[in-house]
């Protein structure tokens, strides 16, 4: 695989996850462009395909938008398809369904359940005896989900040393700052108490992220990874916005915004 | 007459099925020495998780096993898989279609003393509205047995719900469980008496009171209640002219409701429910309960009279 510029994929991934949004009528553009960095590390730079391939579950289903414009620029699905998110009976379900869409590891969208099954799938995947390592991406926000803690604390008791989790730490969520609502800091202390190696880094840095997913690698514990992102990331009118959390952008919005991330065709 | 508890009818199940398949896996939520899970970890110890107080923990990794390729067992009291990880179950097992068996373990009024927080009145409604799944209840410990080989050797997710306390043997041994399955274990020709769980030894009970009265109840073990033995209801129901149905769970969503859906489409007769009228249960023994809620042979009698009356109108 010839791997593209990575920034300028981003730039093309946030692109593609306003545009689909705009003409499905809805969806969640702040927490897709928070993740875009993260997930396109994931499938251009970290995870092995083809036998034993890893698995890699959106817990923060809301942000498939951003998953399918990847898994797009991945060759997994026909860009064209993209336009069909969320419309009747399109593969593109407004959160991730597997059934509907060859590729997904997991169906996600009710906030815990993917982390607590990716958990289950690393249990699964080492008593068989497979070396696929699993991959899966929160949110700050779902991490007030108390089921995320039960299958964390699971995790560690089993000394799993096949999951990475990684935390959007965009810090907004759907009503406001996560801060204001229910702190979830101080992010890495909090998985390093429940006996994970917790790792902060930027996650909106290319090179911070493969730095972070390297040292992932080398311990033989669940490793989380906290990473800093901007909500809204690249459209300067919905970064650190929660009225962005789940709003479509009208066409003059998505203006607007095309001009500011400045993506090529 | 041999008294048995039905969970530990599951447990045998499990571990037969285990023996023959090395991709069943059991999950505990702390309560494994109540249920019997310690056996299954004495034999199968690479194959046994037990994930501490965390029902929500126990459905997610299951199904996430399952995803992995392994057949999932998973079991708590049915008021802590059923009701607490309702949405798990929802989402994470039916939705994505994964082979997750549940056992509700102490269901209904037999976790007697425990009182209203352990007894499960519910678990069968929540179940039975999730697209995908099987649900089981079992009349005794044999039938338990094969229902969780049953489950073990079909695709898709299944609840198969059992009690505490020893109930009398009704199935022979080895019998066979099948999804839509009934077993017919009296003829009758007046009213229809559908039952599940330990409410089926009563209905033979009552059909021999309402006999001397003159009633001939026709007794059905109507284990499979999703999906329901649906034909064999329906002929019964239709040649009898009426139908009482008794669990020990809420009339609302249970075997009166599932029952009283197919007969609205198929079969318009009266049905007349024996269970526990929109009320929790409390403290007492699983007898006194039973007692305390009229499900008793006579309730079950009364309430055929009743039937058989609204029919004749």
């Amino acid at each position: 695989m010839e791997i593209p510029d990575l920034p300028d994929l981003a730039a093309r991934i946030r692109l593609d996850v306003l545009e689909m949004i705009h003409a499905a009528g809805s969806g969640h553009p702040g927490g897709s462009l928070s993740a875009v960095e993260i997930l396109v590390h994931l499938f251009f730079r970290e995870m092995r395909a083809g036998a034993g391939r890893d698995r890699f579950i959106l817990s923060k289903g809301h942000a498939a938008p951003a998953l399918y414009a990847v898994m797009a620029a991945r060759g997994m699905l026909p860009r064209g398809e993209l336009s069909s998110l969320r419309r009747l009976g399109s593969r593109l379900q407004g959160h991730p369904d597997m059934h509907r869409l060859p590729g997904l590891d997991s169906s996600t969208g009710s906030l815990g359940q993917g982390f607590a099954a990716a958990v289950g799938l690393a249990r699964g995947l080492r008593l068989s005896g497979s070396s696929a390592r699993v991959y899966c991406l929160l949110g700050d926000g779902e991490l007030q989900e108390g089921a995320v803690w039960e299958a964390a604390a699971g995790a560690a008791h089993a000394v799993l040393g096949n999951i990475v989790a990684i935390v959007d730490c965009n810090g907004v969520q759907l009503d406001g700052p996560v801060d204001s609502i229910k702190r979830q800091k101080p992010a890495s202390e909090r998985w390093h108490a429940w006996g994970w190696h917790a790792i902060e880094l930027d996650g909106h840095s290319f090179e911070s992220l493969e730095e972070a997913f390297r040292e992932a690698r080398s311990v033989s514990m669940p490793v989380a990874l906290c990473a800093r992102t901007v909500k809204g990331r690249g459209v300067s009118f919905m970064e650190g916005s929660c009225a962005w959390h789940g709003r479509c952008p009208d066409a003059s919005e998505l203006e607007r915004a095309r001009a500011e991330i400045g993506a090529g065709p | 007459m041999k008294l048995k508890p039905t969970r530990e009818g599951w447990i045998e199940g499990l571990l037969e099925a285990a023996g023959r398949d090395d991709r069943i896996v059991l999950l505990d939520a702390d309560v494994s020495r109540s249920i019997g899970g310690e056996r299954f970890a004495d034999r199968f110890p690479a194959r046994h998780f037990n994930v501490g107080v965390s029902e929500q923990e126990m459905i997610s990794e299951a199904a996430g096993l399952a995803l992995a390729g392994f057949v999932p067992f998973v079991q708590s009291y049915a008021v802590f898989c059923a009701g607490r990880a309702w949405e798990q179950i929802r989402t994470s097992v039916c939705h994505m279609g994964l082979g997750v068996k549940i056992g509700g373990a102490h269901a209904g009024l037999s976790a007697g003393p425990d009182g209203a927080t352990h007894q499960a009145l519910e678990d069968v409604a929540v179940m039975r509205v999730l697209p995908r799944m099987t649900v089981l209840v079992p009349a005794d410990s044999n039938q338990t047995r094969a229902a969780a080989i049953t489950a073990a050797e079909t695709e898709g997710p299944f609840y198969v719900r059992f009690g505490r306390n020893p109930v009398p043997e009704i199935c022979p041994e080895g019998c066979r469980v099948v999804p839509g399955g009934a077993d017919v274990l009296r003829e009758g020709s007046d009213v229809l008496l559908a039952a599940a769980g330990a409410m089926v030894g009563i209905c033979l009970d009552a059909a021999s009171m309402l006999q001397a009265s003159g009633i001939s109840a026709a007794v059905v073990n109507a284990y499979s209640i999703k999906p329901l033995a649906a034909d064999l209801l329906v002929e019964l129901a239709s040649r009898c002219g009426c139908a009482v149905t008794a669990m020990d769970h809420q009339e609302a969503g249970g075997l009166f409701g599932a029952v009283s859906e197919l007969m609205a489409l198929r079969c318009p007769v009266p049905v007349e429910p024996v269970g526990v009228p929109d009320s929790f249960g409390e403290s007492g023994s699983p007898e006194e309960l039973f007692a305390r809620f009229g499900l008793t042979a006579e309730g079950v009698a009364s309430a055929a009279v009743r039937a058989v009356s609204r029919a004749s109108r």
